[in-house]
């Protein structure tokens, strides 16, 4: 190797963001770019399943045995975004008795531990499991917080040379000699202010290869230099409960349907999902049948669901990608593996590699391949660490320590604090000032937010992400102010309020599918909260050129008619 | 044997309240039953009449003169102007609020820096009015995490008020627990224990280090933490330390000022013979043309009371007096009718602030303040509504709230006593 190559990754999602790290680990240049924030496109949007492999066991059993071995790892080497729930695979009187015992056949080959019990057994682990329930398949399914993993990813990228550039769009690929050598790009995209990298201007990065990890947008890259990829997007939707119903996964055991599973997170049980195909991976139609189709059909499973409270749904669109020959009818039927598309071999176009398909819980796995083709492209022979390289926040941090004590944080502010801080408690939460409770649903403190900022910028919803403040019951009704409060102790009151009405927004657009019942209530509160008291609605911009001085002011010095009343005109 | 009364008032809000007051003042026997704390906890504590005209950016100098311009199913349209100024008279004959017999609105700071229309404040806040007065500072205090005092401040000069206006954060004299609340921090500043290691007292100290700070400052604004009852006495000592008014910023949940109103108005009621029963849920009733009887759960029984006349003051989508799941708006203690678009997805509007359908559900009423049913008759003859029950109105962006529950409430309440006579 003569030099160091300099590689440009497009696409902050896990496949990219997981790219970079690879690549930095192994000594090599990389430059991402990402349009949104990180995990913006399918990433942030997604179940949070850390699969055991069962739901591909019977399908797909090249999928099933990546997962369970990804699985493995990621519980060791992203500690900190990870809560092994376990899960299972239940099995009510009407779904074929068949399907289930090829299930539990389709697990045992391909590694999956998996045990039969009954219903009963099962009721004893989840008691709102219903009760014709007959028996369930127990597997290693857990929980994964995507925007933790992510996060942990470009930290540990960063600290090994990566440059990387949110808010920043790919306007040109470019193209010279018949090779692709770089990419054009704007900063500063859709964002109020300050973010990681540059804040505005376009630029063009050279490069020796540019990878496209952009998922089910890797077609419009794709289009600037004349290659076709045709990937299939198809949305999911996905609702949000305000409690864990349950603390298990919980998949329905059937061969294939909608609305099959529901993963505790955090605070929340989340409800998946649809798999319709779709034209355009930002523009689609979110619909009610969607909402009402997860709950109806998972109250078979559970049914103290009909009746709970939902905060948001959101949707998700997964990069399917299948060779075009395939021409699968039904989005259903295409593979959920990745595929590694060499445009110098498929297109006679070289400088250009483009990954699709895949899933959050092989990224690893799928970053490794691509980054092992990149390095026999340079012949680079670094090996792959990123499978025993514990994750900043994951690393040497055996013992649970009393962060209540400690950080003067009553339990559960400390507990839940250092279970998303993971190893990097320490240095986070010792602050000098005091720390007060930002965000009350979610336990977050100032110095866990201060620390976002410093991480993220001026972008509240990439704060958010990193903390999970107003992800909680109220949704931000509590907290969005307070959000912004700290981000102006960091930057310009303008942009304060710019990142301040982006995330309200955003918290905004979830909500819409969740009005009914206590949270159409809840709502209810924090627009009177915002608009009554804070009166949000009314800052800002629309507030120029109020005329103050014919309201009235301070003290009684308005005459008054012999009533006691302020003459209604000529004052 | 039922517990009976002339007037009944179900619910113990602002409307409530205020139907009650009216309808003791005309004679009548009243008792008043409320299951949930009264959303004046949640609300500023301030009184809003009207603020801003639906669609309108610009805020609303003198609201008797605007209510002419209200679409006719608003509130205050089918009581008419003369009604709600009746009520507003008498809100402030009976609080002690700034304001009484003004004609135009009041501007204040908000806590989140933006600024509003009102129309009554608490005289605790009155000094802080944004149409003139001196040079202002704003402190907050660093763990208090609802007000930013440089970030409000600097929104506000952004506004364009006709005066200087700096913000500073200062510490808490005395060092919190990181999930300490607002009463909690009121409490300590009504104890006023001494802050150790310095021989001052907290308030001594809190005053010290604002005249530390105060420079030019004509007024200072804190956050309306300024003690839970005694905020009076609290601000004299202040302003005595200080040499200039101190005011205080009106705050979100849970509000000080809307307790102290709260408290008020107990007092008021109390004094007028109002049977006040306070957590208890009405969940059933007896009626045909009439309601004859509504049962109170009391410790798993179901007490029955009759009144000739009833107010449904129950609140809406907050307090739970309008109620909703995926298929429907119901109004749960009577059913009476609420109108609202059959598709869920047309409840809302895809903007944070836009035109929501669901911010004006409500019961429909006519000049009586009887509910109507879907073809316009009569739900009950002797049930009236008054509050955010009633539908019509998006008080949030109007700035309508509290007048709204005033007008209403004192027109249901002496309505009632009136028929009940």
């Amino acid at each position: 190797m003569e030099r160091t190559p300099h590689i440009v990754v497009i696409g902050g999602g896990s496949t990219g963001i997981g790219v970079a790290r690879d690549l930095a680990l192994r000594g090599v240049e990389v430059t991402l770019v990402e349009q949104g924030n990180l995990t913006h496109g399918t990433t942030g949007r997604m179940h949070g399943l850390l699969h055991s492999g069962g739901r591909y066991a019977v399908a797909d059993q090249a999928s099933a045995i990546e997962c369970i071995e990804e699985n493995r790892i990621l519980r060791e080497i992203a500690g900190h975004c990870v809560e092994m729930t376990g899960g299972l695979f239940v099995k009510r009187p009407e779904d074929p008795e068949e399907y289930f015992q090829e299930k539990l056949a389709g697990c045992r080959e391909c590694g999956i531990p998996a045990e039969v019990i009954s219903g009963a057994e099962a009721r004893q682990m989840e008691p709102h499991l219903a009760k014709d329930v007959e028996k369930a398949i127990t597997v290693p399914d857990g929980a994964i917080d995507p925007f933790r993993l992510v996060v942990a990813n470009a930290v540990d990228a960063q600290d090994h040379g990566a440059r990387i550039e949110t808010h920043t769009r790919v306007t040109d690929l470019l193209v010279e000699g018949g090779a692709v050598v770089g990419i054009e790009v704007e900063h500063g995209v859709d964002t109020p202010g300050t973010v990681i990298g540059e804040d505005s201007g376009t630029e063009r990065i050279y490069a020796d290869h540019v990878i496209n990890a952009t998922g089910a947008w890797a077609g419009r890259i794709g289009e600037m230099a004349g290659v076709d990829i045709a990937v299939r997007p198809s949305k999911g939707v996905m609702t949000v409960m305000n409690i864990r119903q349950v603390d298990t996964v919980i998949n329905r055991c059937r061969p294939k349907g909608d609305a099959d599973i529901i993963v505790p997170h955090e605070t929340a049980a989340i409800l998946g999902t649809t798999d319709v195909e779709v034209d355009d991976p930002e523009e689609y139609p979110e619909e009610q049948w969607e909402v009402d189709l997860m709950i109806d059909t998972l109250a078979e499973l559970v049914p103290m669901l009909r009746e709970a409270r939902t905060i948001r749904s959101f949707w998700g669109v997964r990069p399917l990608y299948e060779p075009p020959e395939v021409a699968s009818e039904d989005p259903t039927d295409i593979t959920r593996d990745f595929f590694l598309l060499d445009h110098a071999d498929r297109d006679d176009l070289p400088g250009l590699t483009s990954i699709v398909g895949g899933k959050l819980t092989t990224y690893r796995q799928m970053a490794e391949t691509i980054a092992d083709h990149v390095c026999a492209k340079f012949d680079i022979d670094a090996p792959c660490v990123t499978a025993e390289r514990p994750l900043p926040g994951s690393g040497d941090f055996t013992l649970m320590r009393d962060y209540m004590e400690e950080f003067g944080l009553r339990s559960p502010i400390g507990r839940r604090s250092a279970e998303r801080l993971g190893s990097r408690a320490d240095e986070v939460l010792e602050t000098d000032g005091p720390n007060p409770t930002i965000c009350a649903c979610e336990a977050v403190t100032r110095a866990e937010l201060q620390d976002a900022i410093g991480q993220a910028g001026s972008d509240l919803n990439a704060v958010r992400i990193r903390t999970r403040s107003s992800m909680g019951n109220c949704q931000g009704g509590f907290c969005a102010h307070r959000m912004a409060n700290e981000l102006s102790k960091a930057t310009d009151p303008m942009t304060t309020e710019a990142a301040w009405d982006d995330l309200l927004a955003e918290r905004w657009r979830g909500q819409r599918h969740a009005l009914w019942g206590e949270h159409l209530s809840q709502v209810m509160l924090n627009y009177a909260m915002q608009a009554a008291t804070q009166c949000r609605d009314t800052a800002g911009a629309a507030s120029a050129g109020t005329d103050f001085g014919a309201f009235r002011g301070v003290g009684p010095t308005v005459p008054t008619d012999q009533a006691g009343r302020e003459p209604a005109h000529g004052d | 044997m039922a517990i009976e009364s002339d007037v009944l008032v179900i619910g113990g809000g602002l409307a409530g309240m205020m139907s009650a007051l009216a309808a003791a003042e005309e004679g009548a026997s009243v008792r008043l039953i409320s299951y949930k704390q009264s959303t004046l906890r949640q609300a500023s504590g301030l009184i809003d009449l009207l603020g801003y005209l639906p669609g309108e950016q610009r805020p609303v100098v003198s609201p008797y003169e605007a209510i002419g311009a209200l679409p006719a199913e608003h509130p205050y349209a089918i009581l008419g102007v003369d009604r709600v100024r009746a009520a507003m008279d008498r809100f402030d004959t009976t609080v002690g609020y700034d304001g009484g017999g003004a004609e135009r609105n009041t501007l204040v700071a908000t806590h989140a820096g933006g600024y509003k229309p009102t129309f009554r404040t608490p005289q605790s806040v009155t000094p802080g009015a944004l149409a003139d007065g001196g040079a202002m500072l704003l402190v907050g205090f660093d763990p208090i995490t609802d007000f930013d005092a440089p970030f409000a401040a600097a929104m506000l000069t952004e506004a364009g008020v006709p005066f200087e206006v700096h913000g500073e954060t200062l510490p808490f004299p005395i060092e919190q627990a990181s999930d300490a609340g607002i009463g909690r921090f009121a409490a300590l500043i009504e104890e006023d224990p001494a802050v150790p290691a310095t021989g001052r007292t907290l308030r001594e100290s809190i005053a010290t280090a604002i005249g530390a700070v105060l420079g030019e400052a004509e007024r200072v604004g804190v956050p309306a933490i300024l003690g839970t009852q005694e905020s009076a006495s609290i601000i004299a000592e202040l302003e005595a330390a200080l040499g200039v008014p101190v005011f205080e910023v009106p705050m979100g949940p849970p509000s000080l000022l809307g307790s102290r109103l709260e408290a008020e108005l107990h007092a008021a009621l109390d004094r007028a013979g109002v049977s006040m029963e306070l957590g208890n849920p009405v969940v059933d009733a007896d009626a045909d043309a009439r309601i004859s009887t509504v049962y109170v759960e009391k410790n798993h029984a179901q007490i029955p009371y009759a009144a000739s006349e009833y107010v449904l003051a129950t609140g809406g989508l907050v307090g739970k007096g309008v109620g909703s799941d995926r298929s429907q708006v119901h109004e749960p203690v009577f059913g009476c009718h609420i109108p609202h678009p059959a598709d869920r997805s047309d409840w809302y509007d895809d903007d944070v602030f836009g035109a929501h359908p669901f911010a004006r559900f409500g019961v429909r009423v006519g000049g009586d303040l009887r509910p109507q049913t879907a073809d316009g008759a009569i739900e009950y003859q002797n049930l009236r509504a008054a509050g955010s029950v009633i539908g019509g109105a998006d008080f949030a962006k109007e700035k309508s709230g509290s007048g709204i529950s005033i007008a209403t409430g004192v027109a249901a309440g002496t309505a009632a006593a009136e028929e009940a006579a």
